[in-house]
């Protein structure tokens, strides 16, 4: 019992409850407090996000609700609760109500392996790596669920292209993966972590951490790969037929995937909350978990905010022929070179326990390999946008020789 | 809540587990082992759809209802819906469909790969390549035979 109940179920205990009664409750605790983060920051990042894609576009974004419209998304949610929330009778009901909880739900449960500081986190799953990629997943059901359940041929096209898009963009993210689980030699979140003691993991493969935030990026639904809302092509895509809070739970729901892949980045690439006195006090800790994670979520933002969107054969054959092929190479190549180096005794055997001075040689190696493949890929883009202007500049003066043909 | 260093150096949570000392000694929110930690994960995933299920009701308790035939049909822009969209869709996205499961389940075999890197010989680490390779193989076929492309 010693094993099972301690901390909290142990007091409770001590004070006379009932062992199996006090063990769950502490369990039910841990997971409102582990919850909590993700419930309390949504309601932020929605002012956030509106601000900052305010301010990129010139205007100024909610500032009448509260001191510079901090309580603006309280008013939203006020404004929700008071619209009707329209089903349509065609719709398959269970499924349609389904949809947004499960929508929200999958993005909270990825909190479950997040650690916070060293000490505090949700549970430390042997396999947390890979229970993230599980329940991220969950998401890509939740829209297929949405847009099938609404029958309308706008919702469902729209669902069939943004699932096409996502399970696409699953292979590069979990080759992406890989690479830190394989330095790592662990799925922990916290081994992943504590691995980067020595040096950062986007030192070592600056490539990889490149093809998560993209793939990342489209997980998301963000700009430049933003079919998920296609307004100008299909209305509102999935969710067409969703209004008042069902509507509000989706956007609750993406806003809050956003900022969660920023702290999984800064945790699988920027070492967590590694950074100046973290070790002094968890408190430093976690501000320097929220700080990277911070900044890493506003750069996404930017991008979303700046850049125009693909079309869907254009972002399938950037993921197929481009990220895919790339991330295997990056796995290949990298995890070639770091057995090469181990077989050698240039590089450590356990990351774990490496410091900065037995990863360096490690550290540059495999950032030469990952350099040359960047300046290798420059290339090939350079030379194929060269391309595409040129083609397209004939096409527009074949064009402009047809219509002054024609005039005459 | 920090530890002295002596006790134990922060930096060292994952080398102690390692070392054999009980995670139960490590500060969790949640008291640490493995059933606990999937009771954890369960009693998670039945909370999470409660959150977002929470605003819905209510504001299923506050929200007008005054639903009529036109305001519950399906919507598509003013436009009458003709036929059924419960149809068979274009090919092209199942295809994508079956791209995407051969690789996702063959990752799945690459991960315990990663995991036993530090400690693979030098057969463990070629199978891992072989395995690779027949991804890739797998891949330049769909791409030859034009199954990637957005038709």
């Amino acid at each position: 019992m010693d094993e099972l109940c301690t901390g909290l179920c142990k007091l409770m205990v001590e004070s006379g409850a009932d062992a199996g009664l006090a063990q769950f409750l502490s369990l039910l605790v841990g997971v409102l407090l582990v919850s909590g983060v993700p419930l309390l920051t949504v309601i932020i990042l929605i002012w956030v996000e509106r601000k900052v894609a305010a301010r990129i576009q010139d205007r100024i974004g909610p500032n009448r609700v509260g001191p510079i419209g901090l309580m603006q998304t309280f008013a939203d949610l006020l404004k929700l609760l008071g619209k009707e929330d329209i089903t349509p009778t065609s719709a398959d009901r269970v499924l349609y109500n389904a949809a947004p909880l499960v929508s929200f739900a999958s993005v909270v449960l990825i909190w479950v392996v997040v650690p916070f500081t060293p000490f505090h986190f949700g549970v430390d799953l042997e396999i947390g790596a890979l229970y993230f990629v599980a329940v991220a997943s969950l998401g890509t059901l939740a829209i297929m669920t949405a847009g099938w359940a609404s029958n309308n041929k706008y919702a469902l096209l729209g669902a069939f292209r943004v699932v096409a898009l996502l399970v696409s963009y699953e292979v590069p993210l979990v080759f992406a993966l890989l690479v830190p689980v394989m330095l790592a030699g662990s799925m922990s979140m916290l081994d992943i972590v504590n691995a980067q003691t020595g040096m950062w993991f986007v030192v070592l493969s600056p490539l990889a951490f490149a093809i998560f935030y993209i793939s990342s990026q489209a997980e998301t639904g963000r700009a430049p790969f933003d079919l998920i809302e296609a307004e100008s092509e299909l209305v509102a895509g999935f969710n067409i037929e969703y209004s008042g809070m069902k509507f509000g739970m989706f956007f609750a729901a993406e806003f809050l995937h956003v900022f969660t892949n920023g702290i999984l980045m800064a945790l699988l690439f920027f070492g967590g909350w590694m950074g100046p006195l973290y070790y002094e006090s968890p408190l430093i800790a976690f501000a320097w978990l929220g700080l990277k994670g911070t900044i890493i979520y506003l750069t996404t933002l930017w991008l979303r905010n700046t850049v125009p969107r693909l079309r869907i054969d254009q972002i399938m054959a950037f993921n197929w022929k481009f990220l895919v092929p790339l991330s295997i190479a990056n796995l290949i190549l990298l995890s070639a070179a770091l057995k090469i180096l181990q077989e050698l005794g240039f590089a450590p055997r356990d990351m774990l326990s490496a410091s900065f001075v037995e990863v360096l040689p490690t550290t540059v190696i495999m950032l030469l390999i990952n350099l040359v493949m960047i300046v290798y890929l420059l290339g090939i883009l350079r030379k194929r946008g060269q391309e595409a202007r040129r083609e397209s500049r004939a096409n527009q003066a074949a064009l402009a020789q047809a219509a002054s043909g024609a005039g005459d | 809540m920090a530890q002295s260093d002596a006790e134990m150096p922060l930096r060292s949570a994952a080398l102690n587990r390692r070392r054999g000392i009980s995670r139960s000694q490590l500060e969790g929110i949640a008291p640490m082992n493995v059933l606990n930690e999937w009771a954890f994960v369960g009693l998670f995933a039945v909370m999470a759809p409660v959150f977002p299920a929470l605003p819905i009701v209510i504001a299923w308790l506050f929200r007008p209802r005054k639903p009529n035939v036109l305001k519950s049909s399906t919507y598509e822009c003013g436009v009458e819906t003709i036929g059924d969209t419960w149809v068979q869709f274009r090919v092209q996205y199942y295809i994508y469909g079956l791209i995407f499961l051969i690789f996702d389940v063959e990752m799945v075999f690459l991960f315990p790969w990663a995991v036993a890197y530090n400690e693979l010989n030098l057969f463990g680490f070629v199978a891992g390549f072989l395995f690779i390779f027949l991804l890739t193989d797998a891949l330049f076929y769909a791409w030859k035979k034009d199954a990637l492309d957005w038709k």
